[in-house]
């Protein structure tokens, strides 16, 4: 009887990939993603989180384009006095150049993960929660200077109001995302590091945090690009 | 490939896409630095940036290697964000105009 109620494996996993692959995994009295729920769990998160940043973002645009006070030029506003000499946007850059590299770090954790290298992902992924915190580090001094240079939610001497409560909104909002994944990020490399996952062997948490983590760093090349190129 | 081994790649790759996302970010940072303008910028800052977003979630996030039912879940719905964007510009525009003419 449970023969015929469970389907035997070959008819419930279509062998098959590509479009028919697409068709037939949608279209089966099956689950549609063929990974463990804790990944398709994350990636619906992360694919709510992206409606929420884009709304941010398609805000301040729109707030932007419709706005006829001149807009600050973000380029002069992020520049940072080194040497006697103005340079544009080097924090900013600087911010950029250091998620990136969490990323780097994040992705060979997850690889080690996979391996089964337990030390190498804990301290992979504790490197990768070092240079999230020096990104906040170096936001929270960014947000200082703006803050002592007059800039409010409701106006800034620079020019258009709407400037600031669109700058403190996108990047704080981020800036509590990295927040959130640096925690995130300890909690995990301290159970990889205390042996956790040896028993069952199954160490895909680690790719779900990295995940998490790349989402950060992808909605930074958005912020990047939008908001401080513009 | 079960959930228990899955996502292995050699080390280079993460690597060489880590060093490419650096050239990709020293580019862009470069077009402010050079201090570009009108369509040049605006095609230089967006093609770095799809290119950026592009290998992160294809390589780091492994969306190369899922299965396409999982790749078109996640892909396609942004699309309709692509239409938001579009109509919120048209609609900023028309606002923009506006105020020129009545807030001078």
């Amino acid at each position: 009887m449970s023969a015929l109620l469970s389907p035997s494996p070959e008819t419930s996993k279509p062998s098959f990939g590509g479009l028919r692959g697409l068709v037939a995994d949608w279209s089966s009295d099956q689950q549609a993603f063929q990974v463990s729920w804790g990944k398709a769990m994350m990636w619906i998160f992360l694919l709510s989180d992206t409606f929420v940043f884009s709304s941010f973002l398609i805000g301040y645009m729109t707030v932007r384009i419709a706005t006829t006070a001149p807009w600050p030029n973000p380029s002069e506003v992020f520049a940072l006095h080194v040497g006697g000499v103005e340079v544009p946007l080097l924090l900013i850059a600087i911010m950029t150049f250091v998620l990136i590299t969490s990323s780097g770090t994040m992705a060979m954790a997850v690889n080690f993960a996979y391996r089964r290298d337990r030390m190498k992902t804990a301290l992979l992924m504790l490197a990768t929660a070092f240079l999230g915190a020096a990104f906040v580090g170096m936001q929270a001094f960014e947000w200082t200077k703006l803050i002592v240079e007059g800039v409010r939610p409701w106006g800034n001497p620079m020019g258009a109001a709407q400037f600031g409560s669109a700058f403190f909104m996108i990047t704080g909002f981020h800036g509590l995302h990295v927040s959130a994944g640096v925690i995130y990020l300890l909690v995990v490399a301290l159970r990889v590091l205390r042996g956790r996952y040896e028993k069952s062997g199954n160490y895909q948490i680690v790719e779900i945090a990295g995940l998490y983590w790349h989402f950060v760093d992808l909605v930074w090349v958005f912020i990047f690009a939008l908001f401080y190129l513009w | 490939m079960t959930s228990h081994s899955g996502q292995q790649h050699p080390i280079s790759l993460y690597l060489k896409i880590w060093g490419l996302l650096f050239v990709l970010s020293t580019l862009s940072y470069l077009v402010d630095y050079f201090q570009f303008q009108g369509y040049l910028r605006w095609s230089l800052i967006i093609l770095f940036m799809l290119l950026k977003a592009g290998l992160i979630v294809a390589i780091f996030m492994h969306m190369a290697w899922e299965r396409l039912s999982l790749v078109y879940a996640i892909l396609v719905p942004p699309l309709c964000l692509l239409v938001l964007v579009i109509l919120m510009a048209a609609e900023a525009d028309y606002t923009f105009a506006l105020r020129q003419m009545f807030f001078r």
